[in-house]
């Protein structure tokens, strides 16, 4: 049985699946731009903007619960601003109990806005991939002059991440298959089992290197030089200008906001 | 008779000094179907890839009148569609389509005469309606078959295929040979699967240890079960 990993692309035919995907990646950027353009403590500005995602994700017909529960992933980069309600100094709110740390309130208030941004930010992330298929993401990314090299890469990452992962799962069941026991015999020591695991990975590496010859060969077989080709699948139409324009002036109008 | 592809004394050496090709000399005419069987580590594959010019050895390899040789490997490589055994390797695209355009699109061709090519190619193997599929949830048997049309849509003069049926369910096999049958192309088939050669190719190589040891029509070859168990082919 080959790896499942589902796709978080989810069939649709709202208005935002039908966008040419440059728009809504373009979109995407602009979002986040903007989202960081938002003063520190706006609190206002935060909440326009939350019920601007929200509804985007209505509109989609996605879950909002959904798009929440993907964006738990992303979690673990939030810990890197934890220090910030302790460190910036400022007038103290209140202290922990037990560690007895204080809690700063300029500190609160930054790391509350860093926490709507972050979490504005991927849920706009975990959205688009809802409403748009991976592999026109990537050609989206090829369209908006990325370096072909990069894309290149991001689009083999994903053809290949199946592959190597259904090959990564058939060793570990041939090892499986083969760590048998006798009745009362010892088991393996801790360090045996941590040596298997690192020649398998090894050996899924070399694997994969002499895959990534083959796949080489299979592309000069067929002409490749390097060079990015590219189809037109997708045509701009009246709303993807439309899209681009509100966003591009969401960022603008931020920006001379803050800047004036 | 006029060839489309003429070897001449190509041996070949892999850089750990393993010589794969011996001396090997042949020459195929346009519109034949010629199975290249042997057993495992005959030469066949390594053959197969210098038929493009992805390995090169010494000795000459001419195709449709031109040399293999790296000036040449654009056109060469038009000329000569090569479909890897496993088609996780010829299949490096996000989707069918955009494999099946690959080739095409290389070639320097007009945007709408790509788009025909690959709804032509994906229809002459039966893969029709599937061009937004992606390869990773796709089974062998569909593989095999978008495989072939990767370079069905370059339109060349010779297909090479390695071990197309290897792996594939009693169904799918019959499904590719079907497909292999209608095909107006000139055809070598790399494989040691001898029911494909007698229901597809007229004519059979025999390699062993990197040398022809027979070349004539398959049925003749298939009928001398001595020479067959001589070289490890039963």
């Amino acid at each position: 049985m080959p790896l499942q990993v589902p796709d978080n692309y989810q069939e649709g035919t709202s208005t935002i699946h039908g966008l040419d995907p440059r728009v809504k990646v373009a979109a995407v950027v602009m979002f986040v731009l903007s989202v960081n353009l938002i003063p520190e403590g706006d609190w206002f500005m935060f909440l326009l903007f939350w019920i601007g995602v929200w509804g985007l994700i209505r509109v989609a017909g996605v879950g909002v619960f959904e798009v929440l529960k993907r964006s738990v992933v992303a979690l673990p980069f939030v810990l890197a601003a934890i220090v910030i309600p302790f460190t910036l100094p400022g007038r103290p709110l209140f202290a922990l109990p037990l560690v007895g740390w204080e809690v700063t309130e300029p500190g609160l208030i930054r790391f509350l806005t860093i926490l709507l941004r972050f979490g504005m930010a991927v849920q706009m992330a975990v959205l688009l991939t809802r409403v748009t298929r991976f592999p026109d993401i990537i050609w989206a990314l090829r369209g908006l002059r990325l370096p072909p090299s990069l894309v290149t890469v991001i689009g083999l990452m994903y053809r290949y991440f199946f592959v190597i992962g259904d090959e990564a799962l058939r060793m570990r069941r041939a090892r499986s298959a083969r760590s048998a026991s006798l009745p009362g015999g010892r088991r393996p020591s801790a360090l045996w089992q941590t040596k298997v695991v690192g020649l398998m990975v090894g050996s899924l590496f070399l694997r994969a290197l002499g895959r990534s010859e083959r796949i080489h060969a299979a592309m000069l077989s067929r002409g490749y030089d390097g060079s990015p080709r590219l189809l037109s699948s997708f045509r701009m139409g009246f709303v993807d200008w439309l899209v681009l324009g509100f966003f591009g002036m969401l960022v603008l109008t931020l920006l001379v906001w803050r800047l004036g | 008779m006029s060839c489309l592809l003429t070897i001449t004394d190509l041996s070949y050496a892999y850089p750990d000094g393993h010589s794969a090709l011996k001396e090997i000399s042949l020459h195929i005419g346009p519109g034949e179907k010629v199975g290249l069987v042997g057993s495992n580590g005959a030469g066949k594959s390594t053959l197969l890839l210098h038929l493009n010019g992805i390995l090169q050895g010494s000795g000459e390899i001419e195709v449709d009148g031109n040399l293999v040789v790296p000036e040449n490997l654009g056109s060469i490589r038009s000329a000569v569609g090569l479909v890897f055994q496993d088609p996780d390797d010829q299949l490096f695209s996000p989707t069918v389509f955009e494999d099946v355009a690959f080739g095409p699109l290389y070639m320097g061709l007009p945007e709408e005469e790509v788009r025909r090519r690959v709804a032509a190619a994906l229809e002459s193997v039966g893969m029709e309606g599937r061009s937004r599929r992606v390869p990773h949830r796709m089974s062998l048997g569909e593989k095999k078959l978008v495989s072939i049309a990767t370079v069905l849509a370059m339109k060349p003069r010779m297909l090479a295929l390695d071990e197309p049926t290897a792996a594939l369910d009693a169904r799918s096999r019959r499904r590719l040979t079907r497909v292999l049958q209608q095909l107006e192309e000139t055809i070598v088939v790399a494989t040691h699967d001898l029911s494909l050669v007698s229901e597809v190719l007229e004519r059979t190589v025999v390699l062993d240890d990197g040398r022809i040891v027979a070349d004539g029509p398959t049925r003749s070859i298939l009928s001398d079960s001595q020479f067959l168990r001589d070289h490890g082919l039963v």
